[in-house]
């Protein structure tokens, strides 16, 4: 029974518990946090169930209220919103277990309102993952970034104006999406995504398809920090508080990558949208920029959470580039970078989130050798998620690069394949130089600070255990790579 | 190309509203101004939903005895009005966090111009 309303309980638990938490929290606030918790973990259950045992089925349509579409508004539980909604809902769940500390230290008073937005912020986006609508995206693609200014807003002194910045870029390309949304609505009729995909061949090389296609990518774009559209991220996510931005920085702009490949590849389809434009390369072009940008940018930066903040408008980059390329390596490539990175970024930027919290700082001049004993847990998860980011073998961050190297030769696209190279050897530039300073002694020093009576000093075991099974994760899921790819293989959309 | 211009005439006054509503984004220094274009830009794309939805010699979409239901060109079409309702709480939404996030950032900085921040946070 309960199957057939997986879709919408996965969706409606959050905004349930977006309403619990003020209840309770009035009373103790201390109860804030594991509810919230509670909220992620019965969606990830959820999803979890529904990921083992309908994936392969046909996909669940959930109407809401009984109406049929195109009448109706409603939810898609397909293999590929599944994988998506158990890779955020899962990450999400660490997350809230790890922020607790951090919550009170930065920002006591605030508990209940932040944890009932936090919730609210997991609606929105697991929203924008199932919905069948395109309207009904709109919706929950607003509520989603509403609840992240908001979240963003919380943090250093600087928090507030840079979620104004983020806020005012984001509702235009939120606007934009929605005028493009008009403009398929005005040939077809329709606002349901299943049943416009079937009427797109009868519009190919309209005029309005065009628009539309390039107002919502811009759109999206802007979202997902796509190259020429990124400029909100790196201060958002620097100046927000550490919870929030190990919160936000994993899955805020895979969710808009995810409606990326729904609209491109599922939507249009590729054949359409590089009709006319050669839509698909232009935007693999900006990812390839984005991809050199924003690693260069990483290297110059000397806050550790500002330089993960570029690094992340880079790895983006791969995700979309793999959409761009439209063909089966690129397609698995993408979405194993998707869950890759999600569980990379949400490991490091617990790493800087821990030593925030013990330091004070996260300032990378200021490393020095003492931190190997200080902290070695947290240096050691730094390190493996440093190492899969880099992509070495047999960690998960060699294999999407792997499939995505693979899908630049297949598409004869040797200029993607030198970008995706020489990015990895940027990656390792930025990275090493942290691990440099960690493990090996400055000999260039003033003072020599010596080794012994250095104790471990780790944070609290809920912030360590998280940070660790993320860690210890990405070994599994390089291991494990053959089966993820199997069941990516399930997802492809027509015409791939 | 008369009527060209003018039988659209709705469409262009949206256009001249969204280009208004980019160049407050884009070029006004300062903050409240910025949000101002925001809800202008949001605006336009509104009104340029509303006017999907509008028919020459349509009544409003309530079911009239003289004017059968079975010829759809007597009604106009409902559903962008509807849509719209939900954008604009959507926007007055956007426009509420906007000006909570103005306020504080005054409280922070005791301006509201874009460069005089950008300068005190260097």
């Amino acid at each position: 029974m309960i199957e057939t309303h997986l879709p919408a309980l996965i969706a409606l638990n959050f905004l349930a518990f977006a309403v619990i938490i003020p209840l309770f929290g009035i009373w103790k606030s201390e109860l804030c946090q594991p509810l919230a918790t509670l909220g992620a973990g019965i969606s990830a259950g959820m999803s979890l169930y529904g990921f083992l045992y309908y994936l392969n089925d046909v996909p669940l349509r959930y109407f809401f209220g009984a109406w049929q579409p195109p009448v109706g508004i409603e939810f898609v539980y397909d293999g590929l919103s599944a994988f998506i909604i158990l890779v955020i809902n899962a990450i999400a769940f660490f997350v809230l277990i790890h922020s607790k500390p951090i919550a009170v230290r930065e920002f006591p008073n605030k508990l209940m309102a932040y944890y009932s937005v936090t919730m609210l912020l997991m609606l929105g986006f697991n929203g924008m993952v199932l919905t069948g609508d395109l309207f009904n995206l709109f919706v929950f693609l607003e509520i989603a970034s509403l609840s992240t200014y908001a979240l963003i807003a919380i943090g250093e002194k600087a928090a507030p104006f840079s979620a104004f910045r983020y806020l005012i870029i984001g509702t235009t390309g939120g606007t934009l999406y929605l005028l493009g949304v008009g403009f398929l609505y005005t040939i077809t009729g329709t606002l349901n995504i299943i049943d416009m995909t079937a009427m797109m061949p009868e519009f190919a090389g309209n005029s309005s398809v065009i628009t539309a296609v390039i107002l919502m990518v811009v759109g999206i774009g802007v979202k997902c920090a796509m190259f020429p559209m990124h400029g909100w991220l790196p201060d958002s996510y620097t100046f927000a508080a550490s919870s929030s931005s190990a919160l936000i920085a994993p899955i805020g702009t895979k969710v808009a990558v995810y409606v990326l490949i729904r609209v491109m590849l599922y939507l249009f389809g590729i054949e359409l949208l590089d009709l006319v434009i050669p839509i698909s390369y232009v935007v693999g072009l900006l990812a390839a920029i984005g991809i050199l940008y924003g690693s260069i940018m990483a290297i110059a930066q000397d806050e550790m959470k500002r330089m993960l903040a570029y690094s992340s408008i880079s790895q983006i980059g791969y995700i979309i580039m793999g959409i761009s390329l439209a063909n089966p390596y690129g397609f698995i490539g993408a979405l194993l970078h998707i869950l890759n990175h999600a569980v990379m970024k949400a490991c490091l930027f617990m790493v800087s989130a821990n030593l925030r919290m013990k330091e004070g700082h996260s300032d990378i001049s200021k490393f020095d050798h003492t931190y190997r004993k200080k902290y070695p847990w947290t240096m050691l998860s730094f390190s493996v998620a440093a190492i899969s980011m880099v992509g070495l073998p047999p960690l998960a961050g060699f294999f999407s690069k792997w499939y995505l190297a693979l899908g630049t030769i297949e598409a004869n696209n040797w200029l993607f394949l030198s970008v995706i190279l020489i990015s990895s050897l940027l990656n390792a530039v930025y990275f090493f130089r942290i691990l440099e300073k960690v493990y090996m002694k400055n000999p260039d020093a003033d003072e020599q600070v010596p080794d012994e009576g250095l104790v471990s000093d780790e944070v609290k075991p809920s912030m360590l255990y998280p940070m660790s099974i993320f860690a210890a994760g990405l070994f599994l899921i390089g291991i494990f790579n053959v089966a993820i790819v199997a069941v990516i293989m399930n997802m492809f959309p027509a015409g791939l | 190309m008369y009527d060209f211009l003018l039988g659209h005439y709705s469409y262009w006054l949206t256009i001249i509203l969204l280009c208004i509503g980019l160049y407050g984004i884009i070029f006004k220094k300062n903050l409240v101004k910025k949000t101002i274009g925001l809800t202008i830009l949001q605006a336009s794309v509104v009104l340029y939903w509303v006017s999907l939805g509008s028919k020459w010699g349509a009544t409003v979409p309530v079911l009239d005895p003289a004017y059968p239901a079975s010829d759809v060109a007597n009604y106009l079409n409902p559903l962008p009005h509807t849509l719209m309702l939900t954008a604009i709480v959507v926007g007055v939404a956007t426009l509420g966090v906007a000006f909570a996030l103005l306020i504080a950032t005054y409280n922070r900085y005791k301006t509201l111009d874009e460069d005089e921040i950008l300068e005190q946070i260097q």
